[in-house]
């Protein structure tokens, strides 16, 4: 797994597939998630393009593309269930799988370990 | 954080795990850590811990409680002499121009009025005090104690347990009561729309009464996110953003606080500052009204979102004022302001949400009942 510095993580699948959520750290302070709305399957989007809002009980935040590419799939349970962000960032909630234009971007992501430094 | 105030249960609320910010000069807990949903579930569930020390404590006093009363009313549009002694009433101070200056709570206290400010608002406020009272009433502002809110259906039971007088107040008494080995000031009365205690307490005995009534099963420690989402489904209005210098009592749907002595025709009619836009408004009706909002998606709708008529209209109504994600309607909810003739409930307006148009329905307000103990 990868991390950004905007606390998401990024999961290798077959085919190019990269699977997108946020971390533990992001969802806890975050707060209580409330809504979320995601990008349309099959829409195309450029890295650093906002493609997921996302609201908690305080603020409202957007979850940024990591990757160019093209979104295949999204968690559209999240939508019905936000709060499942907050009960398992890492698994259940992912968001997006993208498949990645250029798969080299990946390398500009941390490892677990570069992440859990940033993080403290 | 430096330049920041502290309350005495500053210590307290770090052990208990809060987050810390920034409020009104002073580093606040906006939560602990079970969270703003489940810290404003469980408080209207069984009972929330609230520290409100941050607000300001005032006591006017003269030669007699219809001298003070008189001078205050000079201020505030509402009736204070004919306030007992051992009850408390809801206010706040106009301007010329019939905005609003500050909320408060007020109280006879027998031989004195107790006034509670806001945190933002305190020094102003009494600087206008202190610049607008004659000479013989005093303003003396309580630094030495500390303020705390219980609030919630487990508030009286929970209180009980250190004084079981407190169980007889009813919404909006004031007593004198001892908790903890010290003198408290109490009201049962508070900002969430549940039954509850506001207790002043000497600041050295605050954390020891934190903590007995922590210790209680049904009590839980409560941060200001929760203390805004409660007040929010409760329809009342936070100062500075759903009221302000700019907003009359009438728009802002208050006139239940001007009592009939200080309305037209009243045995003390006027005599405050902007009595006579206030009073033009309340026989004509104002312009604009606040409202209950409520947006027809999941996506909350914050402070600061344009309303408009239509889909596509360019030109702007209103703003919501207040909003956000209301746990007990299990929705997102707003205040806002809106013509009056726009501002019946049922009506169907338009938000303007990250560029998108989306629309929401003009509701009653309170969103949730109000569980006060009449």
């Amino acid at each position: 797994m990868k991390y950004t510095e905007e606390h998401e993580w990024l999961l290798a699948e077959d085919d190019g597939i990269i699977t997108v959520g946020i971390t533990e750290h992001a969802a806890t302070s975050l707060g209580d998630i409330v809504f979320v709305e995601m990008p349309e399957e099959g829409s195309t989007v450029a890295k650093g393009d906002e493609c997921v809002v996302i609201e908690s009980v305080k603020a409202a935040s957007d979850v940024i593309s990591p990757l160019d590419g093209e979104i295949v799939e999204v968690n559209s349970a999240l939508e019905d269930d936000p709060g499942k962000i907050n009960e398992d960032p890492t698994g259940d909630a992912w968001f997006f799988k993208i498949r990645a234009a250029d798969l080299s971007q990946m390398d500009d992501y941390m490892d677990e370990a570069a992440y859990k430094d940033l993080i403290g | 954080m430096s330049n920041l105030a502290r309350t005495p249960l500053y210590d307290l609320h770090l052990g208990l795990g809060a987050k810390m910010v920034p409020f009104a000069g002073y580093e606040m807990p906006v939560q602990y850590p079970a969270g703003v949903m489940k810290e404003h579930l469980h408080t209207r569930a069984k009972a929330g811990l609230f520290d409100v020390s941050h607000m300001g404590q005032v006591i006017l006093r003269s030669a007699s409680i219809e001298h003070v009363s008189l001078a205050f009313e000079t201020m505030i549009p509402v009736d204070v002499l004919g306030l007992s002694e051992g009850r408390q009433r809801y206010g706040f101070f106009t301007n010329a121009d019939g905005g609003i200056e500050d909320d408060l709570m007020f109280a006879n206290r027998g031989d004195h009025l107790f006034v509670v400010i806001n945190a933002a608002c305190k020094d102003a406020d009494i600087a206008r005090m202190k610049a607008n009272l004659p000479n013989d009433v005093t303003v003396e502002v309580i630094e030495d104690r500390s303020l705390l809110a219980l609030q919630g259906p487990s508030a009286a039971v929970a209180l009980s347990t250190l004084n079981a007088s407190v169980a007889e107040m009813k919404f909006m008494d004031v007593a004198t009561v001892e908790l903890v080995g010290c003198e408290c000031w109490i009201s049962r009365s508070g900002y969430t729309g549940e039954d509850g205690y506001e207790i002043s307490v000497p600041s050295e005995k605050a954390v020891a009464l934190a903590q007995a009534l922590l210790d209680h099963p049904d009590v839980e420690p409560i941060g200001l996110g929760a203390r805004d989402s409660l007040r929010l489904e409760a329809g009342l209005c936070l100062y500075g953003h759903d009221i302000d210098a700019a907003t009359s009592p009438v728009e802002g749907g208050l006139t239940w606080a001007i009592q009939k002595a200080r309305r037209a025709g009243g045995s003390r009619d006027g005599g405050y500052p902007g009595a006579e836009r206030i009073q033009s408004e309340m026989a004509h009706g104002a312009a604009r009204k606040r409202v209950g909002l409520r947006p027809a998606g999941r996506a909350p709708m914050r402070e600061g979102v344009p309303l408009y008529a239509s889909e596509d209209t360019s030109d702007q109504i209103g703003t919501i004022t207040s909003g956000g994600f209301g746990p007990t309607v299990g929705g997102p909810v707003a205040m806002g302001y809106l013509p009056s003739n726009l501002s019946t409930v049922g009506k169907t307006v338009y938000g303007e949400l990250r560029g998108k148009r989306q629309p929401l329905t003009v509701a009653a307000l309170p969103f949730t009942p109000a569980n006060f103990k009449r």
